[in-house]
């Protein structure tokens, strides 16, 4: 190998790092490159309506809902579960939201939190089915799926259920005008310059850390890259959401969504909790003889993954300033699209929020390009349905092949080598039943 | 059949992957109606050369020439080198645990009558082979309800139910106790009187010793020799030699022990059966650990060695009954994992893939797992604690990877037992388990293993070492109880015992004159 590939692969191993930290060896990267070159794709189709303001504006408040299902499903997932009731739950927690506040005159910040509590209720009841009983969660949000749907119709009629003014505002708000007319948002422009310095120091800081560790690191032209690259798409994103029509600018569920990424990916990556998440999940007897309590991890992620589901709930039903009986319908099956676009792994123990906020964003494009180019919802539903099989499908064949990922390949004899030092393809039986029972 | 006659040879064969020479110009010839043995340690190319032989590398992938019953074979796959005669067992069984018997000998090769399964020949057949390899389970047993000695078994009679000629077994004692072992070995002995040849590849150099005609060396994929067992007069000791390519003077490293006071004891523990609530598998036991002492738990595979261990460890096997503990004079309650770790208790399960590590992980990640707070500030891991801490396990206990980055899973038996090890010396316990510490580790690692727990008893440390190995038990221990049936038999220093001793009190229920 010369040593000019050489770099070339060291500096690709780096700016895959962007995505995953820790978890570098998932697909996340490739999935990115998806990203980029679906929007470059539509971008040319529609004649440049995919990056307009309004455009942009639209998807981050139409998808805002569905990306919060996406960190919760991941931790689901990552934990080796899966949730299909979380559209159920959505509808359920924004009829019981519309009504507190259509019947009891509930204020609007006290409804959300009511509609928070609604969440963590029917969480800690599904959790404790699948933790302490041992019910699979298949089955047990299967039940919830049929159960809270029915339960949205009975407490509506099957009516719709409308919501008042104030509340509104997380789903379809707007960050507000203030300040000097600049012919932008400024609110906007300060998010997008808090953004831009946020990258620059969170680079700067990595590099730090990872010389201190004297690992691997990134020759410095790979950082100033990464932080160029960045902050152009950081900077030329915050003028058009900026600068979109009077009125609108980043909508409150983009902000909503942002917190909750940054939280949930600091939680998976740098917490205990989020340790004990990824080791349950890959394998739950050893860490269950490491100390890990993992039925309390169980418990957790189903209850987190309820709580989410009615914050989006309540903003669909902000956005759509009424709770209806059809409300979250097939939400369930979006957000796990999205977890597994993003590189989980269905086994458990693989995944990152990053990644599946990634794989929703590829859907999310997906549907609204073809939307923008006239293509039927009938054709939309087959062509995201052949993008979820194939994205999966190269996944499992690069596996397959010993390669990690789709970077993988361009350093596949590396990778190589690591098989023909054996141990490539184990079989061991999948854990099952408590330790107590696993040595007789 | 004259002895001489050779059924086959493998000639110059070399095997590249990407970047590394598995094998190069490796020779052997395997005589009709013999077992021959290959050695070597883990790495060295055994497994490459008996898959290159067995189809699963296909010809062409590989350079050098087969001949099998004095015919060059190319084999493209499994199924090829099967109609030849050619069977590979391998290590982990390829039995299907809800299928019965029957099923799984015709998995694939089921006997049809007009295009259906003709079940009553293949029960027939079946009942035959069962009777060959002397099993007198109904062949409708699913598999799951059979012990692993038997499902070896079962998996010699699919061999046979293919007509094989040559029979490879990749490490077929290695889950099995002695008796099953025994008998398993008989029967390969047995098999090669009716004119069926076998590789056995193993790391139990004793049976080795016992059942090989001829004994073939690999080190860094190169043949180093081929012993003929009768004639060149093999020994262990020889044998292990040509393996790691130096002389071991000695198999454990030089230690004088440096034996402190009592500091834990168990008392009158009583386990029950997690499924089965009459069957006691702990009994009345009492075990006392002395500072700086590495005590021995033996007996047979069942006895209820590790189901002691792991219910002291936070009562993470069967249902507590009664029983005290006590650390440095006081009694302690270890009522699960993470309090068993808060006092200081750590277990090496003997299972290192299912209850050991987490493969998908790297190595940074394995090390600190069971004492995350040791390098957490409040609820947040830090980084470079992290780092620092498994870079310093990786340094000391020479775990061989390029970076504490690198996947747990990719890494040698070995290395993975060390990574093991450091997990729980992370959590700086006083007490350490370790349940089968060098089940399936080569002969280099071993040593280092050993060199690892006597540094651990150095520093003040009780170790509690189970071990089905009695060499090994005799050659590291202080002290050694003997359990059988679930209840503690005997204690003998180590200085007093000998192997036979330590059956007696391991096969059966009498005491000798107690001397705890």
């Amino acid at each position: 190998m010369s040593e000019a590939t050489g770099r070339a692969k060291g500096g690709l191993k780096d700016l895959k790092k962007i995505f995953g930290g820790g978890q570098s060896d998932v697909r996340q990267f490739g999935i990115l490159f998806s990203l980029i070159a679906i929007i470059v794709l539509f971008q040319i189709k529609t004649d440049g309506k995919t990056l307009s303001s309004g455009n942009l504006i639209n998807l981050v408040s139409q998808y805002s809902y569905i990306l919060i299902l996406a960190i919760g499903m991941v931790m689901v997932i990552i934990a080796g579960h899966i949730d299909l009731s979380v559209g159920s739950i959505a509808a359920f927690a924004g009829i019981v939201v519309a009504t507190s506040m259509q019947s009891w005159h509930l204020p609007w910040p006290l409804a959300i939190l009511f509609g928070l509590f609604v969440g963590a209720l029917i969480g800690a009841w599904q959790g404790w089915w699948v933790a302490y009983v041992g019910v699979p969660a298949f089955i047990v949000t299967l039940a919830g799926m049929l159960i809270f749907r029915g339960a949205n119709q009975v407490i509506g009629n099957a009516n719709t259920v409308p919501v008042p003014q104030g509340f509104t505002t997380i789903g379809a708000g707007y960050l507000p005008e203030i300040g000097p007319s600049t012919g932008y948002n400024n609110l906007t422009l300060l998010l997008g310059l808090v953004i831009a310095i946020a990258v620059v120091l969170k680079e700067w800081r990595a590099r730090r850390v990872q010389q201190s560790m004297g690992s691997a690191h990134a020759p410095l032209w790979v950082s100033i890259v990464k932080v160029v690259v960045l902050d152009a798409v950081v900077v030329s994103a915050t003028i058009l959401f900026a600068g979109g029509r009077v009125g609108t600018s980043f909508p409150i569920s983009g902000i909503i969504l942002g917190v909750l990424v940054l939280f949930y990916s600091f939680v998976t990556r740098n917490t205990i909790f989020g340790r004990h998440i990824y080791a349950v999940g890959g394998n739950r007897l050893a860490a269950e003889l490491s100390g890990v309590k993992s039925k309390r991890v169980n418990f957790l992620v189903m209850m987190n993954m309820a709580i989410l589901s009615a914050l989006a709930g309540m903003i669909f039903v902000a956005r759509s300033v009424a709770s209806g009986p059809q409300d979250g319908m097939g939400w369930e099956l979006d957000a796990i699209a999205a977890v597994f676009i993003g590189g989980a792994a269905v086994s458990g123990g693989i995944g990152t929020v990053t990644g599946s906020i990634v794989g929703g964003l590829v859907m999310a494009v997906l549907n609204n390009g073809l939307q923008l180019m006239g293509v039927g919802s009938d054709r939309v539903q087959i062509i995201k349905g052949m993008v979820l099989l194939v994205a999966v499908g190269v996944d499992v064949w690069n596996k397959s092949q010993g390669r990690p990922s789709i970077t993988g390949f361009l350093m596949r004899d590396r990778n190589a080598v690591v098989r023909a030092s054996g141990e490539g393809t184990e079989s061991y039986p999948a854990g099952s039943g408590s330790i107590k029972e696993k040595v007789t | 059949m004259p002895a001489s006659s050779t059924i086959l040879e493998m000639r110059s064969i070399t095997k590249q992957f990407p970047g590394v020479k598995a094998l190069s110009d490796v020779s052997m010839t395997v005589q009709a109606q013999e077992i021959h043995a290959i050695c070597g340690e883990n790495g060295a190319g055994k497994s490459t050369l008996m898959n290159v032989l067995s189809g699963v590398h296909p010809s062409g992938t590989f350079t050098g020439d087969i001949i099998f019953q004095g015919q060059p074979v190319h084999f493209k796959d499994i199924r090829s080198s099967e109609e030849a005669g050619i069977v590979i067992i391998h290590q982990e069984l390829a039995l299907i645990p809800e299928l019965s018997i029957t099923e799984n000998i015709f998995l694939g090769n089921e006997p049809t009558k007009h295009g259906a399964i003709d079940w009553v020949t293949a029960k027939k057949r079946a009942l035959e082979l069962l009777a060959r390899v002397g099993l007198e389970d109904d062949p409708d047993t699913q598999i799951k309800h059979i012990g692993v000695g038997k499902q070896q078994l079962v998996e010699i009679a699919k061999a046979l139910s293919k007509s094989v000629k040559l029979l490879i077994l990749d490490e077929p004692t290695a889950a099995l106790n002695e008796t099953d072992s025994h008998h398993l070995l008989d029967l390969i002995r047995g098999l090669k009187g009716k004119g069926i040849s076998s590789i056995m590849i193993s790391h139990k150099l004793s049976e080795i010793e016992q059942v090989a005609d001829s004994i073939t060396i690999i080190r860094d994929g190169r043949t180093i020799e081929t012993l003929n067992v009768k004639e060149d007069g093999v020994n262990e000791d020889r044998i292990i030699r040509a393996m790691v390519g130096r002389s071991l003077e000695s198999r454990f490293p030089d230690r004088t022990p440096h034996i402190g006071e009592i500091f834990f004891e168990v008392r009158d523990w009583n386990v029950q059966h997690p499924q089965v609530p009459e069957r006691m598998v702990v009994k009345n036991s009492t075990i006392t650990v002395r500072r700086g002492e590495i005590v021995g738990f033996a007996g047979l595979m069942g006895a209820g060695r590790t189901e002691l261990a792991m219910s002291i460890f936070g009562r993470s096997y069967g249902n507590f009954i009664s029983g005290r503990i006590f650390k440095d004079g006081d009694e302690i309650h270890v009522r699960n994992v993470s309090e068993a770790i808060d006092q200081g208790l750590a277990y090496v399960s003997e299972d290192r893939k299912a209850l050991g590590l987490n493969l998908i992980d790297d190595i940074k990640r394995s090390v600190v797992s069971a004492k995350l707070p040791k390098i957490s500030v409040g609820q947040v891991v830090n980084n470079l604690k992290e780092y620092e801490g498994a870079e310093a396990y990786r340094k000391s206990l020479r775990i061989k990877a390029p970076s504490v980055d690198a996947g747990v899973r990719k890494l040698s038996g070995g290395n993975q037992q060390k990574v093991v090890l450091a997990k729980w010396m992370f959590t700086e316990p006083d007490l350490l388990i370790l349940d089968e510490p060098t089940r399936g580790i080569d002969v280099g690692a071993k040593y280092e293993i050993y060199g690892i727990i006597q540094a651990l008893a150095a520093q003040g440390k009780g170790v509690i070492m189970i071990s089905s190995e009695l060499p090994e038990l005799l050659g590291l221990t202080d002290r050694i109880y003997t359990i059988f049936e679930g209840a503690i038999t005997d204690c003998i220093p180590t200085a007093e015992a000998d192997p036979e001793t330590l059956m007696k009190s391991m096969t059966s229920g009498k005491k000798r004159d107690q001397r705890i």
